[in-house]
């Protein structure tokens, strides 16, 4: 599991976010994605082919940290900066549209 | 190594032909063009389409529904030979009519093309049996109703290509990509092809190249009229399955996205605009209104190869015995039919008469009158 470079011994993280409901410190400036890399099991289901999936290419493009933020499906994590207590879910499986 | 056939053209036309031919047995060499070059077989919708097609000519409309019933084996031994997962689905599909004069269009081409000896296997759908067959969506109040072919269905038509350009190779066959070919010289026993990939040779030749083509048949005489169309597509992020039929201009894949086009454009660059974009997107919208909410995550534009009556040309040069060309606009849709009946006939005979109807010399017709 990756680490923040900004963790140090002793020193409080800037913010705390929700990760499945557990809390994790975050630090201002980066994204949803950099943050499910260091959350154990945040993972999610590939919509395709259900294999686990972690966020990849951190620039916008390849769709594989689509996460459910704040109670929006298919965001791309690496594109939404973290903000204090914000509420990041997996997603398993294709964002619902209403009827 | 001995060539029977060089293919002109690694499209969707070209590698199917290929595979027909490599599929009897033949000795096949494909040469592709470059990477640059306008290539309908990675820009298309990917319908395998029925309805409206040949509404004006009953040949055209005879050859679509033989590729169409072909498609179920033909997609099922192409998925075997290339080991490859090929999405295919025949749910039928449907054209939606957003007033009653768009209605009652379809329902005129649906009767024009029933006239014409075809079977009546298009209906027109009134509003309230629409929202039955699609119960996972809201329809938008300006939809009438819509045209259903029991026989539409759609495929993911990069899967389609890359599982041709595979089965081609498994079969034995060669396919030299970026490999442009500057023009055909006939010589005795066949035809030379020069090109960066040097000079071929073979006893046959079958130019495929969609848009390039007339540039390399005409100098020998084989005319291939034929022009240009673009055509914009969006497409959605991946969501939860709301569509069981695929539309024109609007289809769910396998995947999950929605797929939404295509504008008709006169223009011969493959650029994309922002009021396309609208135009497709508030269509789409006015069918399915929740659609709005879906994000778009691309747009492209592709050019249409079209002969000039829009009917497919599968030509055989007289004066060259042994040079062919084949140009269409839906060859998706055609590409069973293709792989089935025209490359055996390119491949190792001549044109059959029953395909004398998409010959090359019926754009003569006003020249003999």
């Amino acid at each position: 599991m990756f680490k923040s470079v900004h963790e140090k011994p002793g020193k409080a993280s800037d913010m705390t976010v929700l990760v499945n409901g557990v809390e994790i410190g975050a630090w201002n400036g980066e994204t949803v994605a950099s943050v499910l890399l260091r959350a154990p099991g945040a993972g999610r289901g590939s919509t395709v082919s259900r294999t686990p999936r972690l966020p990849y290419c951190q620039m916008g493009v390849c769709f594989e940290c689509l996460v459910i933020v704040d109670g929006n499906a298919s965001m791309q994590g690496c594109l939404v900066p973290v903000a204090p207590g914000m509420r990041i879910e997996s997603q398993h499986g294709p964002r619902e549209i209403s009827k | 190594m001995h060539v029977d056939v060089i293919i002109i053209g690694a499209g969707v036309v070209g590698a199917a032909l290929a595979y027909g031919m490599a599929l009897k047995g033949k000795h096949v060499i494909v040469l592709d063009g470059a990477d640059r070059d306008p290539r309908a077989a990675r820009a298309n919708f990917g319908l395998v389409w029925v309805q409206g097609k040949g509404s004006d000519a009953p040949a055209y409309s005879a050859l679509t529904r033989q590729s169409s019933d072909l498609w179920p084996g033909f997609r099922h031994e192409l998925s075997k030979i290339a080991a490859d997962r090929i999405d295919y689905e025949r749910p039928g599909g449907l054209v939606y009519c957003l007033s009653e004069t768009e209605y009652a269009h379809r329902a005129a081409i649906n009767e024009r093309t029933h006239n014409q000896g075809a079977q009546a296997d298009t209906e027109m759908i009134e509003r309230g049996a629409l929202e039955h067959m699609l119960p996972a969506v809201g329809l938008g109040p300006d939809v009438v109703g819509a045209s259903y072919c029991k026989l539409d269905g759609h495929v993911n038509p990069l899967q389609l290509l890359a599982a041709l350009h595979r089965a081609v190779l498994v079969l034995g066959g060669r396919i030299e990509f970026r490999s442009p070919v500057k023009a055909i010289s006939p010589v005795s026993g066949g035809f030379r092809v020069i090109g960066p990939h040097g000079e071929l040779q073979a006893p046959r030749v079958v130019v495929a190249a969609g848009l390039a083509t007339p540039a390399l048949t005409e100098p020998l005489g084989l005319a291939m009229p034929m022009k240009s169309e673009r055509g914009q597509i969006l497409v959605t992020e991946r969501i939860a399955p709301i569509l069981p039929f695929p539309g024109s201009g609007l289809r769910q894949s396998a995947d999950g996205t929605v797929m939404i086009g295509a504008t008709n454009e006169k223009i011969a660059d493959t650029s994309v605009t922002a009021a396309s974009a609208t135009k497709l997107a508030q269509r789409a919208t006015r069918i399915i209104p929740a659609l709005g909410s879906a994000r778009l995550v691309r747009q492209w534009a592709g050019l249409r190869v079209l002969p000039l009556d829009k009917t497919p040309i599968y030509a055989e040069s007289t004066d060259y015995p042994g040079l062919f060309a084949a140009a269409c606009h839906s060859g998706v849709t055609l590409a069973a039919v293709h792989a089935a009946v025209i490359a055996p006939a390119m491949g190792g005979s001549h044109l059959p008469e029953d395909l004398a109807a998409f010959s090359n010399g019926r754009f003569n017709v006003q020249k003999c009158a």
